[in-house]
């Protein structure tokens, strides 16, 4: 087992931390405290191929593995979670989504342009009735000859106000249950499509999260990706990617709060010695980066799984799940090192906290997770 | 130990509620968003009588015992942490030092002023440099006639900027030496005496917290709590019955987070039934339920130990320790179990969330408290 990275895998991760460092750092506080999406950061990332890491160059994408991708995810993430959750979306529920499953056409047209970023995705499967049951699908797309008919609302989605290019799940077939639903290429502007007003959320506030209406869209039937009533499958494969990209991000988190928290260690003294020289706090220490290794090694299996086309539904659902709890103990005892200075905003760590909460949520809950773990060992 | 909810404690909570519906719910986004201090709410909270729980009636206080204490800043706290902060801090730093270590005419001064919550008071001691490090603090003051000049600043301290009335620790003596600090009250207004900078915070965003700086500032003799070298003494003692307050701040905010949790949890449905019904949520909620139990007891028996006149280091420190780490605990659970919304500011968890942290670093973070219990044990206490 080589746990080495590649010589190409390491230039990737060191170009994500300077980017990170030199373009996302600079005003992170503030653009969180004003829910300001990064527009400038997002644009360079698309240059930089950031947003389409894993597809292939044909399509305008990089042809990397996801354990390059995964490397770049924990850089960005380290810095500014809010970039690294419109990075994640695009590359892993996006791009990869239409890459496995869109056939030709779709790809020339829509490919393209999301891998370069210059537009962004988003993926539109939540439903104020339908969180973690996702089978109660209420928005629906009758077929009505040469297009579908795309009415309901889709709630909490990343890049809502941003993307142009959205990935609608939808009820075709109500009398079908989950075998009836399709996924759909809808695009911004499209009449009868809205958006709602932006959240007011208590982390990843850079991120633009939005309700979606959708009132008599006609959806051209070239737009519907793959065969008639593939949907759900089609939600649940992009998800069990998207899985390692969060489990990235929550690693990502953890790690900047560790980082922030161990050099605080080495500067701060009380009771005439170094705080990092007091067993509590270099206990505290020693214990975030054992969890931090052990997410980051759940995490790579999984991508590692992932590239060499063996099933990662498992391993990903483990990866995940581990990852983003990690990361809330991590940064909530990072917050803790810094005592007083933890409660402020001006040393970062509180907004960690705060956005590593979220990846206990979204893309599945940590209970979906427990759902997904023992029902796989479960099975016969 | 009787810890039944009496006849008085019954009429006072249902007082609070009212009050905090009326008065506290409409505005706690807002404030929380503008970090708006709201200080004529704590003039109000003054004429009904908690913002001197503690401080006999002869003094403008209410005359109640920790019991009361701890129900009314809990109360408080269900609506929102951070004006129970403030409610706490006012009581159990600046007025109790008062109270504890005033003569008579230092107390007929100033504690009919705070009891009433017509002045609201500050409590300083953390610096920049020092935090559980108290004993290490820079600012000084020096004798000079009947007058001690204050030069230092003091930092995250609630109501730094809009306190009338501080009690200010300042080095009398040499670094290193247990009587080296010495407690004095200094009034907004005396030259020299500035308000810093004030903090943006996580949470508690309504409670202000501030530098306050000291530039050549001359305090008369006369406004010393007991006498020179007695500070830092005092301060501890202070801080045992702080420990209580907190503790019961973090269990308020327990509370309020786990009974959103619960209703939620038996509204939600999702894979046809309620979420509460599904063993993963409902054994959150016993978990959480069982922790916030276990958390009053201690807060309790921390209140009835003091009556009885016993030491409350150990059981203060304990009760502090665990009823804040239950409450990010519960309020991190509180969260999850809302899911998504959990996560927005239009529903009460997210800022339960955010406040509950202030609860394990203010007025001893969890690791002094653990340092406090572990030495009262090799000493046999």
């Amino acid at each position: 087992m080589d746990f080495n990275l590649t010589e190409e895998q390491l230039m990737i991760q060191q170009a994500a931390r300077d980017f990170a460092n030199a373009e996302l750092l600079p005003g992170v506080i503030e653009r969180d405290e004003k829910e300001q999406f990064p527009h400038e950061q997002i644009k360079k990332m698309g240059e930089l191929g950031f947003l389409g890491m894993m597809v292939d160059p044909k399509y305008g994408g990089g042809g990397m593995d996801t354990i390059s991708y995964v490397l770049a995810m924990e850089e960005i993430s380290k810095v500014d979670a809010s970039a690294s959750v419109v990075m994640s979306v695009n590359n892993s529920l996006v791009c990869w989504g239409l890459e496995k499953f869109g056939n030709e056409e779709q790809k020339q047209k829509y490919l393209t342009v999301l891998a370069t970023g210059e537009k962004l995705g988003a993926f539109c499967l939540s439903e104020p009735e339908a969180g973690s049951d996702a089978t109660s699908q209420r928005t629906t797309a009758f077929d009505k000859g040469d297009y579908y008919l795309l009415n309901g609302t889709k709630n909490w989605i990343t890049n809502g106000g941003n993307a142009d290019v959205y990935l609608v799940i939808a009820q075709t077939y109500p009398e079908k249950g989950h075998h009836g639903i399709n996924a759909f290429i809808v695009e911004k502007g499209m009449p009868g499509f809205d958006i709602g007003p932006k959240e007011h959320k208590m982390g990843i506030r850079g991120s633009d999260t939005h309700s979606l209406m959708f009132n008599d869209v006609k959806v051209p039937k070239e737009n519907r990706i793959g065969e008639d009533g593939f949907g759900f499958k089609f939600a649940m494969k992009t998800l069990a990617g998207g899985r390692i990209g969060i489990a990235s991000q929550a690693l990502g988190i953890a790690s900047g709060a560790y980082e922030r928290a161990l050099q605080y260690s080495k500067e701060r003294k009380a009771f005439g010695k170094l705080i990092s020289q007091h067993q509590a706090i270099a206990f505290k220490l020693a214990d975030m980066k054992t969890n931090i290794d052990a997410a980051r090694h759940l995490i790579m299996k999984a991508a590692w799984d992932k590239d060499m086309h063996q099933d990662y539904n498992l391993s990903g659902a483990m990866a995940k799940y581990f990852a983003a709890e990690m990361a809330m103990k991590v940064t909530t005892e990072a917050v803790q090192v810094h005592g007083g200075y933890g409660y402020v905003k001006e040393y970062h760590v509180e907004r960690m906290m705060r956005d590593a909460k979220i990846t206990q949520i979204y893309e599945g809950t940590s209970e979906i997770q427990q759902i997904v773990i023992s029902r796989t060992i479960l099975a016969d | 130990m009787n810890i039944d909810i009496s006849e008085t404690q019954a009429l006072i909570i249902q007082s609070i509620r009212d009050f905090a519906e009326k008065k506290i719910r409409p505005h706690i986004m807002e404030w929380d968003e503008a970090q708006f201090f709201p200080i004529d709410l704590f003039r109000e909270m003054g004429q009904m009588g908690w913002m001197g729980v503690l401080i006999p009636e002869q003094y403008g206080g209410s005359g109640l015992n920790y019991h009361d204490y701890i129900r009314i800043i809990e109360e408080i706290g269900k609506v929102d942490g951070s004006i129970g902060l403030s409610v706490a801090a006012h009581n159990s730093l600046c007025t109790n030092h008062i109270y504890l270590f005033g003569n008579e005419e230092q107390r007929q001064m100033y504690l009919p002023k705070l009891a009433s919550g017509a002045w609201i008071g500050a409590w300083g001691l953390t610096e920049h440099n020092t935090g559980s490090d108290a004993g290490g603090m820079s600012t000084t003051a020096v004798a000079d006639g009947d007058y001690f000049v204050l030069n230092g600043a003091k930092n995250f301290i609630t109501h730094g900027i809009s306190a009338q009335v501080a009690v200010v620790l300042a080095r009398t003596g040499e670094k290193g030496d247990k009587r080296n600090a010495t407690a004095f009250i200094v009034e907004r207004g005396t030259p020299g005496f500035n308000a810093g900078k004030k903090e943006n915070k996580l949470g508690m965003r309504a409670s202000e917290t501030a530098e306050m700086v000291f530039d050549n500032c001359r305090v008369h003799k006369n406004q010393i709590l007991g006498k020179v070298g007695d500070g830092f003494v005092q301060s501890l003692k202070v801080l045992d019955g702080g420990r209580i307050s907190i503790g019961a701040l973090a269990l308020g905010i327990s509370k309020g987070a786990f009974e959103a949790s619960l209703k939620y949890a038996q509204e939600r449905v999702q894979f046809g039934k309620k979420i509460v019904h599904f063993q993963a949520i409902g054994f959150k909620l016993a978990d959480m339920a069982t922790e916030i139990e276990a958390s009053e007891l201690l807060l309790h028996k921390a209140a009835h130990d003091y009556h009885q006149g016993k030491r409350i280091t150990k059981i203060g420190a304990m009760a502090k320790m665990y009823a804040s780490e239950v409450g990010v605990k519960v309020s991190t659970e509180a969260i999850q179990i809302h899911g998504g919304y959990g996560y927005t500011k239009d529903f009460p968890v997210e800022k339960f969330y955010r406040d509950s942290k202030l609860n394990t670093i203010g007025e001893g973070t969890t690791e002094i408290q653990k340092l406090v219990i572990s030495r009262q044990l090799v000493d046999g206490k």
